[in-house]
């Protein structure tokens, strides 16, 4: 529903002197889930599609070892810097397969496991953490925005595009990821307030792992949830439970289409657990307890899945072994792409700056090259 | 002439109206967007009629942030569209810093050339309007201290048209600084037949002269001019040149105009230290020592927080305070 479709508000809502007061909006229909919505383990699991589930299942695994590799690559000085999505791995998969071809991601720096998953080459996904100065690919051939470190910044860029498509008259959805912390930032306020006034088709993923870095939700907010962020722009808030999969695909294409329809965005809270520190330079032990990790690792979304299927016989053995056979030689082709020593050209720092250099850019790519010619002598 | 014949005149303004509406015209992909631009026209009716015109789709009246503004124009752009952003005033554009730092200017560089982004962000810019606190910064510092960004400013109703035309049809982000109190400035133009300003980054000699050269663009160019016609009865022959583009910054031209003159003051509104007359200085005494009959001077803003309006005539450069700098170039050598 949106806001438009709610009494008292809409296109002609003004201030009305006393004692005509407008009515003000219920916001009971914008907050359907008393809970994070579930479906594994539930009823509403019979309906699955084994298919697609199995697809999911071998994403999920794909999704953890590439996490585990990426982190062994920070090890090895391969990877500057890599945020670990280990625990959230059901967000970025379904975040991925619920896109059409011509949607757009938006991913933050942590989501580069959903850019993978929507098809990009492990590779470029890493290319800014590895330490180059280029994102590695074009987001318009593969429409995947740029990763973006400062927080929220890439959220109204999707709110932009969405809109732009949708003036075209284009089937494009943008769907927008970020975390917990980052809804604290100025530009979460604005994307979706944007997003709800011109009812563009966006999608916004806010994957609470409970921690921005040390600092717990507790501290980030007082809402009594980050969905309940969305009735205040008129958009609906959903709460799922990000560790399953089947939920996550569902809710997610749910909002997707109802986006494609022309019914405008959704925020979506998918409750989820950063098994891992913020990053491989972060130290997890000095801001939460073993125990608390132990606790959600009964709730791994991999085991989740796991067990669903091979309870239902959708899942055996052979089909479990081949999905890690399938990771392993991923991440086995991704180890010896890193360890080739990448080849960087100094001089590529002048050439995209502007379309054309300007005289200053000239001079100094100038000097550059003559401090790299007399280095080679 | 057939185009004289038909010239009028025609405010700063108007020009820029006019520009945005050809560019409109001409290229469905370019959307204006902004605080007040559709009904209203805009706060100083820069963007008067055209909403009317061209729908509010092409001219939208969007929520009051600015960071929005400017990061919904970045998705626009990304997907094709050529946004042309209005900041209502130059203080009001700091919300937008982090989307024009972190990502306006660096998008082009961080996808090797894949994702250009052809974003206009007009700030209409600096003092002399009466106008209070928070209404009448000169900017233009911050922008040029960012690799990526253009940043121009048109100091004549022509140049107005031209370097907007200019502006959005460059495949990079330009800063385009409207001088608000040249807004209602009057020349004889002719808007059947406007004339285009060449690529961005070059300068105009408004004023021929021998002696000295003043530097300076924008708001300043009517008061350096002035101050020319005054220093001809001290026997001062001085050259005026308009920067137009403060990036790309044409070191060619100004640095030909010193080395004939020997001498240069630079003027602006902007804060001196750290300002952009620092490092146009420095460029000058780079490219011209040998030609200098004396240290290249600056007249500009105070480094003060903008003054209020019943004490701004203290604060930006006007005719005495330039006549004053001539002065102090060593004529006695």
């Amino acid at each position: 529903m949106t806001v438009q479709e709610l009494p008292g508000a809409g296109a002609d809502y003004r201030p009305t002197p006393p004692p005509a007061w407008r009515p003000r909006i219920d916001a009971a229909p914008l907050l359907p889930d008393a809970e994070p919505h579930r479906v594994l383990g539930t009823p509403a699991a019979d309906r699955l599609d084994p298919d697609l589930m199995r697809r999911l299942y071998a994403e999920l695994v794909r999704g953890r070892r590439y996490n585990a590799q990426a982190t062994a690559l920070t090890r090895q000085g391969r990877l500057a810097v890599y945020p670990s999505t280990v625990g959230q791995e059901a967000c970025e998969i379904a975040a991925a397969a619920v896109l059409e071809e011509q949607d757009w991601l938006f991913p933050s720096y942590r989501d580069t496991l959903a850019a993978v998953a929507r098809g990009l080459d492990p590779v470029q996904a890493l290319t800014l953490l590895r330490g180059d100065w280029h994102t590695g690919y074009d987001p318009r051939e593969c429409r995947i925005a740029p990763l973006s470190t400062p927080l929220a910044t890439q959220l109204p860029h999707a709110v932009g595009l969405a809109h732009a498509a949708r003036l075209k008259g284009d089937d494009v959805v943008a769907l927008a990821m970020i975390g917990d912390g980052g809804t604290s930032e100025g530009d979460f306020h604005e994307a979706l307030n944007f997003a709800a006034v011109w009812q563009a088709p966006v999608v916004f993923l806010v994957q609470n792992n409970g921690f921005a870095i040390s600092v717990p939700l507790a501290k980030q907010t007082a809402a009594p949830s980050l969905a309940h962020k969305a009735v205040g722009y008129g958009m609906p808030g959903r709460l799922v439970d990000g560790n399953d999969v089947a939920a996550m695909h569902e809710v997610l294409s749910e909002a997707v289409a109802k986006a494609r329809a022309g019914g405008g965005p959704t925020l979506i809270e998918a409750v989820t657990y950063r098994m891992e520190a913020h990053t491989n330079a972060d130290d997890a032990t000095r801001y939460r307890t073993d125990a608390e990790v132990e606790a959600w690792r009964a709730h791994d979304p991999i085991l989740l899945l796991e067990r669903e299927l091979t309870q239902r016989g959708h899942l055996d053995d052979e089909g479990i072994q081949a999905a890690r056979d399938a990771a392993d030689a991923m991440a086995s082709d991704l180890r010896d792409a890193m360890n080739a020593e990448p080849v960087l050209d100094p001089m590529d720092l002048f050439t995209h700056v502007y379309a054309e250099q300007t005289g200053q850019l000239r001079e100094q790519a100038a000097l550059l090259r003559a401090e790299l010619e007399a280095e080679e002598q | 002439m057939a185009t004289a014949t038909a010239a009028k005149p025609a405010t700063m303004a108007q020009a820029l109206n006019r520009a945005l509406r050809d560019a409109m015209a001409e290229d469905p992909t370019v959307h204006l967007m902004g605080e007040d631009v559709g009904t209203l026209g805009g706060v100083f009716r820069i963007t008067d009629g055209l909403a009317k015109e061209f729908g509010e789709d092409r001219c939208t009246d969007t929520p009051l942030a600015e960071a929005g503004i400017l990061g919904t124009a970045v998705g626009m752009a990304m997907y094709g569209l050529r946004p042309v952003v209005e900041m209502q005033f130059d203080a009001f554009a700091y919300p937008a810093f982090e989307q024009l730092f972190s990502h306006v200017a660096k998008m082009r560089n961080r996808t090797r050339g894949a994702m250009p982004l052809p974003i206009t962000i007009r700030v209409p810019y600096g003092g002399g309007i009466g106008g209070v606190e928070h209404h009448s910064d000169s900017s233009e510092a911050y922008y040029m201290a960012t690799p990526g960004l253009h940043v121009v400013t048109p100091a004549t109703v022509e140049d107005a048209y031209g370097l907007m035309r200019a502006s959005i049809a460059s495949d990079d982000p330009v800063i385009f600084m409207e001088p608000k109190r040249l807004y209602w400035s009057k020349a004889d133009w002719n808007p059947e037949a406007p004339t285009a300003v060449g690529p961005i980054g070059s300068a105009a000699v408004r004023r021929q002269g021998a002696s000295a050269t003043l530097i300076t663009y924008g708001p300043s160019v009517p008061v350096c001019l002035e101050a020319a016609e005054a220093a001809r009865e001290e026997g001062w022959d001085l050259e005026v040149v308009d920067l137009r583009s403060l990036v790309p910054f044409d070191e060619d031209t100004v640095a030909a105009s010193v080395r004939r003159t020997g001498r240069a003051v630079v003027v602006h509104e902007s804060t001196g230290f750290g300002g952009p007359g620092g490092e146009i200085a420095a460029r000058i005494t780079e490219r011209c020592f040998h030609h200098l009959e004396a240290p290249v001077l600056r007249v500009a803003g105070f480094d003060i927080p903008y003054p209020p309006p019943m004490l701004e005539k203290h604060h930006l450069p006007g005719v005495d305070r330039i006549l004053d700098a001539v002065a102090r170039l060593q004529w006695e050598n």
